[in-house]
């Protein structure tokens, strides 16, 4: 993809640190999407550089502000802690030191909704604000959250994924990308879809019933407020 | 013609063959990427200098309480030494070094700030506009122009070198961001589009080979002062191409330079903390008070 003006005249955000603030919240934003209904309970395990720097970058802050769906140039990332708290949001950071991670720029992030049943995603912020979602519940996956997005987690049977893409197609939205990952033959796997068009509430939903899919979450990219 | 350039050499072209300005020619070229209208961008980028004014205007009202601690309240301070007439440079270098300080004191205290082109750069350019903005009474339009100018110096820089600071150290950073506000510098002072990539290359020229050792991996110090650096060293710049001292090195060729110097540089001195002034005694000191022991890969 080319450079555009506003790629480099931005983004608007929070400082002090495009990875280690920006980054650290789209990484957060991305894994909060996932929780139907939005997390009420999240732990966040910091590595590499962001344990060792987090309080200085406003990382924690930056990521809790990230599950609660805050934009990276909203002011209320300073006072996230607090808010929070007041919206119920029970949250814990862990910081490890010792354990090496790929890219120094790392976070764990376990979440759990008002289902009770947790999900687990690693991120990674790999410079100028963008990144990675590296991993989903055990199964290694690449989601960079710069497209409309869903992630489905479905039993691993024939005629799935040509439900999946058919019913995306019939609603009028063109793949960008597509990748399948399984976590063992038969059983479960996931398929995410980066699309160039928003895909629709009713579209996930028409998805979600079918029998063989166990969840799907649409992710919209999170750019800058409105002002 | 296409218009996705992305070098100097073919944005001065588009500007030539087409008989228009570099701004239009960015307009342009915009609208065909990522088919946004010129109205829209402009209406990003007035958003856009609204947030560097604020910043500023922010800075100068009260220190700054920034995250690490080891810097806040510069702005301030520069500008009392101003207004007392205490200044050695002149009133425009002076307010745009006041102003570049400013915004990083906001951005480090996790304020809202414009990455142009990144965080750790992002006070050069706002110091550089606002401060000629102020000296020479310029209507709001002609600074987004000028935002338009500089973001072909960012794109061509982005696209042929880098603005990393893991990457390419500080002069990716505040080098980029330096060129930036020294071609829209020559541009707010009428000069060529041509006079705008040269000032710019001197700009990198002066700034070549720039380490990135932020004390304790923060984006603190030494980086508001070399954004205040970057400021003048863009006003610097623009006055020797608007003086008429010839480009020897075209900006294509610098960029270039620019991407080998930067490759070569040890990973000490790429935003790690491990070297430079982050490895001074002192620093390593204020590292273990700020909770960072020195690591890789932060920034």
């Amino acid at each position: 993809m080319s450079t555009g003006i506003f790629d480099i005249i931005g983004p608007n955000m929070i400082g002090p640190s495009s990875s280690h603030t920006a980054g650290a919240l789209r990484i957060a934003y991305l894994a909060g999407r996932l929780i139907h209904g939005g997390a009420k309970r999240v732990e966040f395990t910091l590595y590499g550089s962001f344990a060792h720097t987090y309080r200085g970058h406003g990382t924690d802050r930056a990521l809790l502000a990230g599950v609660m769906g805050f934009a990276p140039d909203d002011l209320r990332i300073r006072d996230s802690h607090r808010i929070a708290e007041e919206r119920g949001l029970q949250y814990s950071f862990h910081i490890d030191t010792a354990t090496q991670t790929p890219h120094p720029n790392t976070v764990g992030i376990t979440l759990w909704g008002a289902d009770g049943v947790p999900v687990h995603v690693t991120g990674v912020s790999v410079g100028g604000g963008s990144v990675r979602l590296r991993e989903l519940d055990g199964v290694e996956i690449d989601l960079s959250g710069d497209y409309d997005t869903i992630v489905v987690k479905q039993h691993d049977k024939p005629g799935v994924v040509a439900f999946i893409t058919r019913t995306l197609s019939e609603s009028g939205v063109n793949i960008a990308f597509m990748r399948l990952y399984r976590e063992n033959r038969g059983k479960l796997a996931y398929t995410i879809v980066e699309a160039d068009q928003a895909i629709h509430r009713e579209t996930v939903r028409t998805i979600f019933e079918h029998p063989d899919i166990v969840a799907a979450r649409r992710i919209t990219p999170r750019e800058e407020s409105e002002r | 013609m296409n218009n996705n350039t992305t070098t100097a050499a073919e944005l001065l072209a588009l500007v030539r063959e087409q008989n228009s300005t570099l701004p239009e020619v960015m307009l342009r070229r915009e609208r065909e990427l990522n088919e946004t209208p010129p109205e829209l961008v402009y209406e990003k980028l007035r958003v856009a200098y609204g947030i560097m004014r604020q910043a500023v205007e922010d800075s100068l009202r009260e220190p700054g309480r920034t995250m690490g601690g080891l810097i806040g309240g510069e702005a301030i301070k520069l500008q009392k030494h101003r207004e007392a007439g205490k200044n050695l440079c002149g009133e425009t270098v002076s307010r745009a070094i006041c102003y570049a300080m400013g915004v990083l004191e906001v951005s480090a205290s996790m304020g809202l700030i414009v990455a142009a082109p990144t965080a750790g750069a992002s006070g050069v350019l706002p110091g550089v506009l606002i401060a000629l903005q102020q000296q020479y009474d310029l209507p709001d339009e002609k600074m987004l122009d000028a935002l338009l100018v500089a973001s072909a110096v960012g794109v061509v820089v982005a696209e042929n070198s880098g603005i990393s600071g893991a990457a390419g150290g500080c002069q990716a950073e505040v080098g980029t961001a330096s060129a930036m506000a020294a071609a829209a510098a020559v541009y707010l002072m009428d000069g060529s589009a041509e006079q705008c990539f040269a000032a710019a290359g001197l700009a990198i020229q002066n700034l070549l080979g720039l380490v990135c050792d932020p004390i304790a991996g923060l984006v603190e110090a030494p980086c508001q002062a070399r954004n205040a650096a970057g400021a003048s060293n863009a006003l610097v710049s623009a006055e020797l191409v608007l003086a008429g001292v010839p480009e020897v090195i075209p900006f294509d060729e610098v960029v270039e330079a620019a991407r080998e110097v930067g490759h070569a540089l040890p990973e000490s001195l790429r935003e790690t903390a491990l070297g430079g002034i982050a490895a001074t005694p002192t620093a390593r000191r204020l590292a273990e008070k700020t909770g960072c022991g020195g690591c890789h890969g932060c920034g």
